[in-house]
This record gives C-alpha cells, sequence and structure tokens, in this order.
C-alpha cells in the first residue's frame, strides 16, 4: 500500500501543550512540513518566541533559540550574520512581534535579513490568559477590555503585513488562514514560498496566519474557526502583500 | 609585540577584541564611545566578519545573544543609559550560559545625565544589572594598555565560565590616547564549542540555547550551577594591584580613571611623611575581598575613593569588615576628583585616626 501521509520528519513524536482547537497545530505542521521538504532541517535554526509557542523548540526537530519576548527577529539577526548558510526563522505570536517587538520586526525587514518570519496572529494573548494585543478586533472582550476594545481608547487593530509591506526590504509578505483546508493548503505555500526566498538568499520574508485562541476566546473550536471567517478575516484581508516578483495578490 | 603606537582607549579597546577573536559587532550609537562602533564598521569587514547598527540597545544585546548562541566571538558596547536598555539581553545572555564581551564607558547618571566620565554604574556592574540571579566578570583597567591586555584574554574567561566579561571602563579611559602595543598574531580560529546552534548537522541531536526553566528545582539547579561557575572564577580569576601598600597606615582604594588620580595624591602624601599607599581592584567582580581583607589589617584607616557617591565602598566595608575605619571621598556628576583635594582630605583623616 502507498503511504500518502506521515508526520513530518522535523516535527518530534510528542503531545503539544496546546488548547485542543488551537490552530498552533497545524501551523507547526506545515512550517515542519516545508523544511522536511526543502531537505534543510540539518542547518535550520529557529528562533522560539515568548508567548504559547515559547515551547516550539519542543516539537520542532532543529537546532533552536529561545528569546525574549519581541526580540526574536535581533536574535535571527545575530544567527544570521554568523552562520552563512543556515536557515534561519522566527516563530513568533501577535503579542509578541506586533507590540513588545515592533521595533525589531520592522527594521529586520528594513535591513532585509535573509529570514523566515512565521507571525501567528490570534487577536489575543493567550500564554497570559487572554489580555488585550494590538491585534484584538475593536469590540472584542478580552480580561482588559471587558467591555470590548474601544477604539477610542485603545485604537483599531494593526495590520502587520500592510505595514511590512511598505518597507522595501521587505521582499515576501503574506497572509493566510488555517480555518478551512483550502486556506490551510494556501498557507502551506506561502510558508514554503517563504523560506524558498531565503533560500534563494532574497531577503526578508513573512508569513502572517490567523489563528484562533477557543480558550481565550471563550467559544468551541468550530465557533473559533467560523469567527476567523467573520471577523478577521474582512479586517485582515488574506493574500500577497509583497512578491519578489513585485505583484501583489488578494484573496 | 610590534611597536607601540599611540591608540585612544576606544579603538584600542576595539582593536584588541579583534585579536581576540571577535568577528562580530552589535551596537548603537551613545557618547561617549561612538569611536567603538565606528571602528568596528570599517575593521571587522577586513577580518571577515560583520558589523550590525542596531536599531536600539535593545535589539543591539539580542543580536549578541543570537550571535554567541552560534559560538561566535561577539562583542558589544554602550555608555551607562544604553547599557540600562541592555540590562534585559544580560539577564538572558547569562541565563542562557552565553559568552560574549560588552564595554561599558561610564558616563555620569542617573536618566540621561551627562557625557563626563563616572563610575556610577558599579553597582549595575557587580551585582548583576539585570533580573534573576547572575554576575558579570567585570574588569577595570586604569591604562589603554591595561584595557587592551584585559580584552586580550576576555574571551578564553568568558567561554571557561560561560558568562559575559564585562570592561568597565569611563569616558577619560575610551577617550583619551596613550601609547599601546598589540600582540603581532590574532588568536587562532578555535573549533565552535560543543553547545553551539549552527545547525544539527552530520545526524547529531538538536542543540537549544535558552534560559526558561519553569520547574522551581530545575531553575534551583541552574543557578547553583551559575553560582558555582562563579566560585571559580572567584579563585582563579580576581586580579588587584597594590602601590606602596606594605607600610600604609592610611590605605587607598580605588579602581580605573580614579586610582591614577590617587597615585598622585599619594605622592603628596608620602612628600608630606604620611605612609599612604594604594589598593587597586582590577577585577571589581568578583572582587578581591580576600587580598583587601589581608591589606586592611596592617593599616590603620582605609579611604575609599570613587567617581560616585559611594558604591565601591560597599565591596571595600564588605572586604575591612571593621579591621579599620572606612572612609569615603566621592565626586559625581561627571567632575574628576583632584589628587591635591583626595590628599588634602587624606591628611585630615590621618590627623584623626592614623597619628
Amino acid at each position: 500500500m502507498k503511504q500518502v501521509y506521515s508526520v513530518p520528519k522535523s516535527l518530534r513524536p510528542v503531545s503539544t501543550h496546546y488548547c485542543p482547537g488551537c490552530t498552533h497545530g497545524i501551523i507547526h505542521k506545515l512550517v515542519a512540513e516545508t523544511i522536511d521538504e526543502l531537505g534543510v532541517r540539518d542547518r535550520a535554526i529557529g528562533v522560539a518566541s515568548v508567548g504559547c509557542s515559547v515551547f516550539s523548540y519542543d516539537y520542532f526537530d532543529c537546532d533552536f533559540q529561545q528569546a525574549a519576548h519581541g526580540r526574536a527577529p535581533a536574535v535571527a539577526t545575530g544567527i544570521r550574520r554568523t552562520v552563512p548558510d543556515a536557515v534561519v526563522f522566527t516563530y513568533q505570536g501577535d503579542g509578541d512581534l506586533a507590540s513588545i517587538g515592533t521595533a525589531e520586526i520592522v527594521h529586520a525587514a528594513m535591513r532585509s535579513e535573509n529570514i523566515t518570519v512565521v507571525f501567528v496572529n490570534n487577536a489575543i494573548y493567550g500564554m497570559t490568559g487572554g489580555q488585550m494585543a494590538p491585534t484584538t478586533m475593536v469590540g472584542q472582550r478580552t480580561t482588559t477590555s471587558p467591555e470590548g476594545r474601544i477604539k477610542g481608547l485603545a485604537g483599531e487593530p494593526i495590520r502587520v503585513s500592510e505595514m511590512l509591506a511598505t518597507i522595501p526590504g521587505a521582499t515576501y509578505v503574506a497572509r493566510v488562514s488555517t480555518t478551512s483546508p483550502a486556506h490551510i493548503a494556501k498557507a502551506k505555500r506561502a510558508i514554503k514560498k517563504a523560506f524558498e526566498v531565503q533560500l534563494a538568499g532574497g531577503g526578508f520574508s513573512l508569513v502572517e496566519c490567523l489563528s484562533t485562541c477557543p480558550t481565550n476566546w471563550g467559544m468551541s473550536p468550530v465557533e473559533a474557526m467560523e469567527w476567523v471567517d467573520k471577523n478577521m478575516i474582512p479586517y485582515y484581508p488574506l493574500g500577497e502583500f509583497r512578491t519578489p516578483e513585485g505583484g501583489q495578490t488578494n484573496g | 609585540m610590534a611597536g607601540r603606537k599611540l591608540f585612544k582607549g576606544n579603538e584600542a579597546v576595539a582593536e584588541a577584541a579583534v585579536r581576540a577573536g571577535c568577528r562580530y559587532f552589535f551596537g548603537y550609537p551613545i557618547t561617549p564611545q561612538n569611536e567603538i562602533p565606528e571602528y568596528m564598521s570599517r575593521r571587522l569587514p577586513e577580518v571577515g566578519g560583520a558589523f550590525v547598527q542596531a536599531e536600539s540597545e535593545v535589539a543591539a544585546i539580542n543580536m549578541v545573544y543570537g550571535a554567541a548562541g552560534t559560538g561566535a566571538r561577539v562583542m558589544t558596547s554602550s555608555s551607562s543609559p544604553g547599557i540600562s536598555l541592555k540590562q534585559e539581553g544580560i539577564s538572558y545572555i547569562a541565563g542562557a550560559d552565553l559568552p560574549c564581551l560588552i564595554v561599558n564607558m561610564v558616563r555620569g547618571g542617573p536618566g540621561l545625565g551627562g557625557i563626563a566620565p563616572a563610575q556610577s554604574d558599579y553597582f549595575q556592574a557587580t551585582r548583576g544589572g539585570g533580573h534573576g540571579d547572575y554576575h558579570l566578570i567585570v574588569y577595570a583597567p586604569a591604562s589603554v594598555q591595561e584595557m587592551v591586555d584585559l580584552t586580550l584574554g576576555a574571551y578564553d574567561v568568558a567561554e571557561r565560565y560561560r558568562m559575559p566579561v564585562m570592561i568597565l571602563g569611563d569616558g577619560v579611559l575610551g577617550q583619551m590616547m596613550e601609547p599601546v602595543s598589540f600582540p603581532d598574531q590574532m588568536a587562532p580560529d578555535r573549533p565552535a564549542p560543543e553547545w553551539a546552534t549552527r545547525g544539527a548537522r552530520d545526524g547529531r541531536t538538536p542543540r537549544l540555547i535558552n534560559s526558561i526553566y519553569l520547574k522551581p528545582e530545575e531553575l534551583y539547579k541552574h543557578n547553583l550551577d551559575m553560582a558555582e561557575r562563579f566560585e571559580k572564577a572567584s579563585a582563579n580569576e580576581v586580579r588587584y594591584e597594590e602601590v606602596l601598600a606594605d607600610d600604609a597606615e592610611l590605605l587607598l582604594v580605588a579602581y580605573g580613571t580614579t586610582s591614577r588620580v590617587c597615585r598622585a595624591a599619594i605622592e603628596k602624601l608620602r612628600e608630606r611623611g604620611i605612609k599612604a599607599g594604594l589598593f587597586r581592584p582590577i577585577t571589581v567582580s568578583p572582587f578581591p575581598y580576600d587580598a583587601l581583607s589581608k591589606r586592611a589589617k596592617s593599616a590603620k584607616a582605609v579611604l575609599t575613593v570613587e567617581m560616585s557617591m559611594g558604591q565601591l565602598v560597599d565591596d571595600v566595608k564588605i572586604a575591612v569588615a571593621g579591621a579599620a575605619p572606612v572612609h569615603f571621598f566621592g565626586t559625581t556628576g561627571g567632575v574628576i576628583p583632584k589628587a591635591s583635594d583626595i590628599a588634602e582630605y587624606a591628611a585630615g583623616i590621618v590627623g584623626e585616626e592614623v597619628r
């Protein structure tokens, strides 16, 4: 019998600490499959961030460094400059990248550091128990926006991909979703393309993955997926915002 | 050693780091240390290394973390407000057991303070500086040549104990020119350490650079291990210098730039028939407690002189432990003490206690 599917080799055969219905597991798998398919596990160096993905080094079967909150792009820069043939990637959440780490991500893009950033946006601080993030939707209830995010007090959510796409050094920037098989297939293509840009020496690449947090959103996994489609995708449009060819695609 | 050349302190410490094998520098501009990044930006490409001007001190020190985690010899430098910003990364680097070289050309504080030389970062440098249970190995050179010599050995020490080494200078040491000599040879290339993350090649098990230990008993164990390594450094790496200390009834204690002024003060005091000597810590962390304790027993009084409102004096009191009265003469805000003022103050002590 022909084997049509197996767990990627770059993912360790262990249980994760992620909550049921969380999409970190899907995104981990897509990154690990990409590393397998490109045959770069032995020169991959990942940088874990602070947040729910803090322990991602326990799941990816390659060298890793654990960075301080928001600093993964700076740590990745240090690695990039010292090991020229390494494949360097960061795995960061939205609290990490879009709040405390805005300076580091903007300037890594400006320098066009030849790294790949996997940016997981679930519109909330998950690890610390569901506080408001810069990416939290207006009206979304969190433990620090009990009446919902109020535009006049906390502003409107930051669109990281669109912001980074204005930077000349950002070679590849895409936003994908993980809420359906079709979306996941597109997400895989974007992540693989981002790593291919790095392998070609093309410079900075980032894939923003819209993700769920059923636990802190107070929803079932299915409801959470539907909430992404209904509330996040209209505000955070999917597509490629920068490509090496210079094109943009939406949807 | 080749012939002596006139070198500015900041450029000398940079060249010494290169001779010691430093190939990567991550920094951010701040006065009075700008000649260090400027020098590295032209020097490192010549030796196959890389210079990155980071977006902030915070980013620079985290680049140091990443590069140090690959086993590279890496350096950053700054001055007081910038070193405060770097404390986040310094704590993580210490927590992840990574060697690196950090230079602080201290200026007056707190806050933006001034750009004139000071020694008011002593507590920060010798007590870890950032959050958590750790120490750095901190050298306090008193001349450009000594700064070069200490820097030449800094990476070996940092790698032996797997902790950051700091050169604690000040605006005077960074800005003044003195004749220095460097070794002709560069430090030989060395293989990547067995903990370095450079890709899990040839089937080896993946490695992790990390400072997180969520189980209290694991963090306990890790912190004990760090403390043991610092204990070993305390046993092996402590350095100090004594000047006319054998018969000193009045023992001055000072480090760095201030120790040079104290030498002149001692001359003045000796001319007046007062037996004054100097104890100069070269490592301020680990501090030469035992040596100073021993020396203080033969003195009638101890005088700590520093460019701060009283930081080194705490370590002096720990070392002297009541064996002699410990006096304090400090200048602050970027003011360098005058030898005549120190001598005057010292003579007053002698009038009260030595005679």
